[in-house]
């Protein structure tokens, strides 16, 4: 079995697009929508949802008000900006209080209160799910507004996919990645066999892509291209051609700006089931060739469970086994 | 007045609207200022070209843990909600990339064993273009969190600047970073079902944060009139439509600001930028913080 993780960098090049068509296209596969914050492959797959389940994230805190007695120790404590402070117009503190947006669960605050007038809560912050479409098993999620721990969504997610995919001999994990290179990205390609990065010929987009790139070289995680739009710029993408060239990076596919996309996503569908054409062709050829590599791969390092599962904002409620020794991080360096 | 430009959706058009936004203000003002936050691929500098003047490395405090003064006691792990510092039989181990910077391993070390060494995560420059002040930060590769970087490049405004940030996409921390005390939001979106989707996240996630907020619609005749729709049945202001033009596009990817394309779009955005004030200043919608 095998893992694809589908990234860009920068937003907006047509990942959720690309995968849709490879759920088309792909056999004996599960895909998983780790865009947690912004899922959008649900619109064009329709779901049929089997299983949902509530995600916990990590905790909060708040003040019992009843309990307070406004020394302000939390306000000192706090790095985070979280604590508040509500004062009459003479500057008397009238109450305190947690703003829950910026409180980010680490409990220092609670732990230091000397009358433990500050108390955890894990609400919901989101939820996920597992459900059949018209082109197999689906796992996706919706992280809560405003919540953090995005990147533990997209391990959860990630970690379902995976079991089904060995509960059903599936041959491959289709992962619909977010924008970025922070947690909820490296969430999403820890672990896998191969990093797809979808591009556009801009200087945005390439300059996004040797980001994209470096991250996943960071974690020894083979890298291929794809040059979405190539028609926009072309000059561009023969820069872009000749950079993935020069850094050893295959470029698996180049598909032209085309309408379609649009008029597909206006139907739910995927473009080649929408309209077969060049375009279609250009993006079936990525597929076969991202399948041809995917199929070829020998895994290099095989990164230990644990470490897989803690990528992100691992909260405390993991489990945590005994693991090897982290060496200090040292500066890192841009590009390849 | 800070304004935010955000979407939920990537590659709407944040950044061509804040970098054109910010030099047509920066044409008539002295203290306009551009902030890009989306530090995991900033793009900005890319349009405004800015001269940096000053850059600095941003770094988290993370816990060094003398061995010699280490009791094994297993505090540390117990405070520790991100299991970046654990205690496994009476041996510290650390996994700095999980550490948030909260400092209460080493407040609650009895033995005095754990100190804070800052740990890089990325850079904060500052500059100048052409009259207007640039600010953007760099997260480096491998590093998982924006929102301390985020934080550092706010912290780095110039004092009562009229700023433009750019924001991240998404809806989760690092935009929530980006957007927070902001006085007003411009959503970008575009008119399609990704689109709209991820506006209803965004406009959710923004009126949490109880910030007043008006849409720009782009490449506005390509998909359907649901945004439209969603737009007039929530009493949301729609700003700005900016038709689909294959010339801007085209611009956008030699990194050439609209602005430069020709009066059409100096109108479009001075418009744009006369709605913001007005909602910004009389409010158009009545939020609630939620807290």
């Amino acid at each position: 079995m095998k893992e694809l993780a589908v990234i860009s960098g920068k937003g907006g090049t047509g990942k959720t697009s690309l995968v849709a068509s490879f759920a088309a296209l792909a056999e004996k596969k599960v895909l998983a929508d780790c865009d947690v914050d912004a899922a959008d492959l649900h619109l064009v797959l329709s779901p049929d949802v089997k299983r949902e389940e509530v995600f916990h994230g990590g905790k909060k805190f708040a003040i019992v008000q009843e309990k307070c007695s406004r020394c302000g120790k939390c306000l000192s404590l706090c790095r985070l900006d979280a604590i508040r402070e509500n004062r009459s117009e003479e500057g008397e503190v009238k109450k305190v209080r947690i703003d829950a947006i910026s409180c980010e669960g680490c409990g220092v605050c609670a732990y230091f209160c000397p009358v433990e007038a500050i108390e955890s809560f894990r609400g919901e912050a989101g939820k996920w799910f597992i459900s059949d479409t018209r082109h197999g098993p689906m796992v996706h999620a919706r992280l809560g507004i405003a919540q953090q721990n995005s990147g533990k969504l997209v391990t959860v997610v990630r970690t379902q996919a995976r079991q089904l995919a060995e509960e059903k001999a599936l041959d491959f994990v289709i992962i619909d990645g977010p924008a970025g290179i922070g947690c909820p990205v490296i969430a999403s390609i820890t672990g896998t066999d191969l990093v797809l990065v979808v591009t556009e010929p801009t200087l945005s987009g390439r300059h996004d892509l040797e980001r994209a790139a470096a991250l996943a070289g960071h974690f020894g995680i083979q890298v291929v291209v794809c040059i979405n739009k190539f028609d926009l710029n072309p000059q561009i993408a023969v820069q872009t051609r000749e950079w993935c060239w020069r850094n050893g990076i295959v470029v698996v596919g180049e598909i032209p700006y085309d309408p379609v996309f649009t008029q597909a996503q206006l139907r739910a569908k995927s473009v080649v089931e929408h309209a077969p054409g060049p375009t279609s062709k250009a993006v079936e050829m990525t597929w076969l060739r991202v399948r041809d590599l995917l199929q070829q791969h020998q895994a290099a390092t095989e990164l230990p469970a644990q470490r897989r599962d803690r990528a992100g904002c691992s909260p405390r409620a993991l489990p945590v086994k005994p693991p090897p020794p982290v060496a200090s991080p040292g500066r890192r360096e841009e590009g390849l | 007045m800070k304004i935010a430009i955000a979407s939920g959706k990537g590659g709407t058009g944040k950044t061509t609207v804040a970098t054109n936004l910010a030099r047509l203000m920066s044409l008539s003002r002295h203290d306009a200022c551009y902030v890009d936050c989306d530090v995991e691929a900033p793009n900005g500098h890319i349009f405004l070209r800015p001269e940096i003047c000053d850059a600095r490395s941003v770094a988290i405090p993370v816990p060094r843990v003398d061995a010699d003064k280490c009791t094994g006691c297993g505090d540390c792990g117990d405070i520790c909600q991100f299991s970046a510092i654990v205690c496994i039989k009476e041996k510290v181990l650390t996994f700095p990339e999980l550490c948030h910077g909260c400092g209460g391993c080493s407040l609650v070390c009895p033995t005095g064993a754990i100190t804070e060494a800052p740990r890089e995560i990325g850079v904060v420059e500052v500059g100048k273009s052409d009259g207007l002040s640039f600010v953007h930060g760099r997260l480096n590769v491998g590093e998982p969190m924006a929102p301390p970087l985020i934080r550092e490049v706010k912290e780095s405004l110039p004092p009562g600047a009229e700023t433009i940030i750019d924001a991240p996409p998404g809806t989760s921390c690092p935009v929530i970073e980006s957007v927070k005390g902001a006085d007003y939001v411009v959503l970008v979106t575009e008119p399609t079902p990704f689109g709209l989707n991820d506006l209803k996240l965004a406009v959710e996630m923004t009126r949490q944060l109880g910030v007043p907020f008006g849409i720009v619609i782009n490449r506005a005749n390509v998909g359907d009139d649901r945004v439209k729709e969603y737009a007039s049945s929530g009493g949301i202001s729609v700003l700005l439509e900016i038709p689909e033009d294959r010339r801007l596009a085209e611009a956008y990817s030699r990194g050439q600001l609209a602005l430069d394309l020709g009066p059409q779009y100096a109108q479009k955005f001075a418009l744009l930028w006369e709605k913001v004030l007005h909602d910004a200043l009389c409010g158009t919608e009545k939020t609630i913080h939620i807290v």
